[in-house]
């Protein structure tokens, strides 16, 4: 082979390794900057240590469940510090890196307490902006979520936030005539009826899918069961639910301070 | 068998075939990062757009509430309606994203709605009716969530053109820009980047 022939050769190899290399740093750049992101050990992340471990099981059980029903996925966080930067900036590539909601949906929403900037957010991904508008994340922050954290009361602030979140996504839009607290807490526990409609969803999955989908119903199935008998902490994440799709975000949602 | 040897080419010609496509399959990756990038920033400006767009909506149903409480306020309002008309006036598409004389106008003109906007929720303060009034709450929190929206675009959109400048000016990329997207001009971005530097300052009354 000739000289003429190889150098061309040469580069266009160099070039592809480099371009590679290029892609992924890139790609890394791209996702966020200089902020760390904790890690994303279940439904709940308690980084801040704001809840007791009773609260934070019966929390990741009702999220879980709900995502059970619905596909939604909802993620509480709270961190130790915002690392300088607004919680809205922080939210959206908290939200994006962790990929909270199912891919092709973007139906995910978090709740973001930083009590060191005495900071709270709701972070909304797309699919879910059309029901937990920015008004009604609004209104649960200022309704449910503020007072009970200037009582210093984290753990009811935040349950009754997220049956709040989940009232809310559920088609029921808060109460804006009283500025009464939580009238989530009506709404009775999701007994029989989640029950019921996840025993159908179980039969239709099998019915649809055939072999295969029968097998995920029953990992989704023996997930749920696992979570509802009191299982252990953070985990009960649904078998086959790929938590943390890679949902977007955008910036939808609510903040606020107390 | 004769003739047949001499129309094919020599073998030097097939060894560079050979040799080309190889190089094609491995760099394969590369080529079409231009096109790529291109396809992301005009993806990331439609949402730019949308997100003013969304802004804009926001604001007659806003100034008629303020209205209701504020008339006095008729110069605040006027400056917000006026401001909002000139920012919807100016649309860029993806076509005429590379000029940078447009896009500065587009952010000036959705500069001064941002401006007017925040006089107007300062001036707002000073009636507690209509700081409880259920339907401004609203409105102002959905002004808050879509000025958000708004900087997220924006970042994004800052990202998208950084990444494909980049393509273009590095290495490989410089390399595809140059044989087969000499026609993909390097493109213009917003020029504030810093947080708030988009917005104006805040006025404070007493």
């Amino acid at each position: 082979m000739s000289d003429l022939l190889r150098i061309p050769l040469l580069a266009l190899l160099l070039s592809g390794g480099l371009g590679l290399q290029a892609q992924g740093l890139q790609a890394q750049e791209l996702e966020e900057q200089e902020l760390d992101f904790p890690e994303l050990t279940g439904r709940v992340v308690d980084q801040a240590g704001l809840l007791d471990p009773a609260t934070e099981s019966r929390l990741s059980e009702r999220l879980a469940a709900h995502e059970e029903a619905t596909t939604e996925q909802l993620v509480v966080a709270t961190l130790p510090d915002l690392q300088g930067v607004t919680i809205e900036e922080y939210g959206y590539q908290l939200g994006r890196h962790w990929g909270i909601g199912q891919q092709e949906e973007d139906n995910g929403a978090l709740l973001i307490v930083a009590p060191k900037e005495r900071k709270v957010r709701i972070e909304v991904g797309y699919g879910l902006e059309g029901r937990l508008t920015d008004a009604q994340s609004s209104v649960i922050i200022n309704q449910t979520l503020t007072p009970a954290f200037r009582e210093g009361d984290y753990a009811r602030g935040i349950t009754e936030g997220v049956e709040a979140m989940i009232q809310v996504l559920g088609g029921e839009p808060m109460d804006t005539s009283a500025t009464a607290s939580a009238p989530a807490r009506e709404q009775g526990p999701e007994g029989p009826a989640s029950i019921l409609f996840f025993v159908m969803f179980v039969i239709v999955m099998t019915l649809v899918r055939g072999g295969r989908g029968g097998l995920l119903a029953g990992m989704l199935l023996g997930g749920a069961l696992g979570g509802r008998s009191r299982g252990g902490g953070g985990g009960g994440f649904g078998g086959g639910g790929g938590f943390g799709g890679g949902g977007g975000f955008g910036g939808g949602g609510a903040s606020g301070g107390w | 068998m004769l003739t047949r040897y001499t129309t094919l080419p020599d073998p030097r010609v097939w060894r560079f075939v050979l040799v080309l496509i190889m190089a094609m399959l491995l760099t394969g990756c590369g080529v079409n990062n231009i096109p790529t990038y291109d396809e992301q920033v005009k993806s990331a400006w439609a949402q730019v757009e949308n997100q003013y767009q969304r802004r804009a909506d926001l604001v007659p149903n806003l100034v008629e509430t303020v209205e209701g409480f504020a008339r006095q306020e008729q110069e605040t309002l006027t400056a917000v309606v006026e401001a909002r008309a000139k920012a919807t006036s100016i649309q860029i598409d993806a076509e005429s994203l590379d000029d940078p004389e447009k896009l500065r106008q587009f952010e000036q003109a959705q500069q001064q709605l941002t401006g007017a906007l925040s006089r107007l929720m300062a001036v707002s303060e000073r009636y507690p009716d209509l700081k409880s009034n259920q339907n401004f709450l609203a409105l102002q929190s959905q002004l808050e969530g879509t000025e958000n929206r708004i900087a997220v675009a924006r970042r994004d959109f800052i990202t998208a053109v950084e990444r494909y400048n980049t393509e273009i000016r590095t290495f490989p990329g410089r390399l595809w820009h140059s044989i087969l997207y000499s026609d993909m001009p390097l493109r213009e971005t917003f020029e504030a980047t810093t947080e708030n530097a988009d917005q104006a300052p805040q006025v404070e009354f007493e």
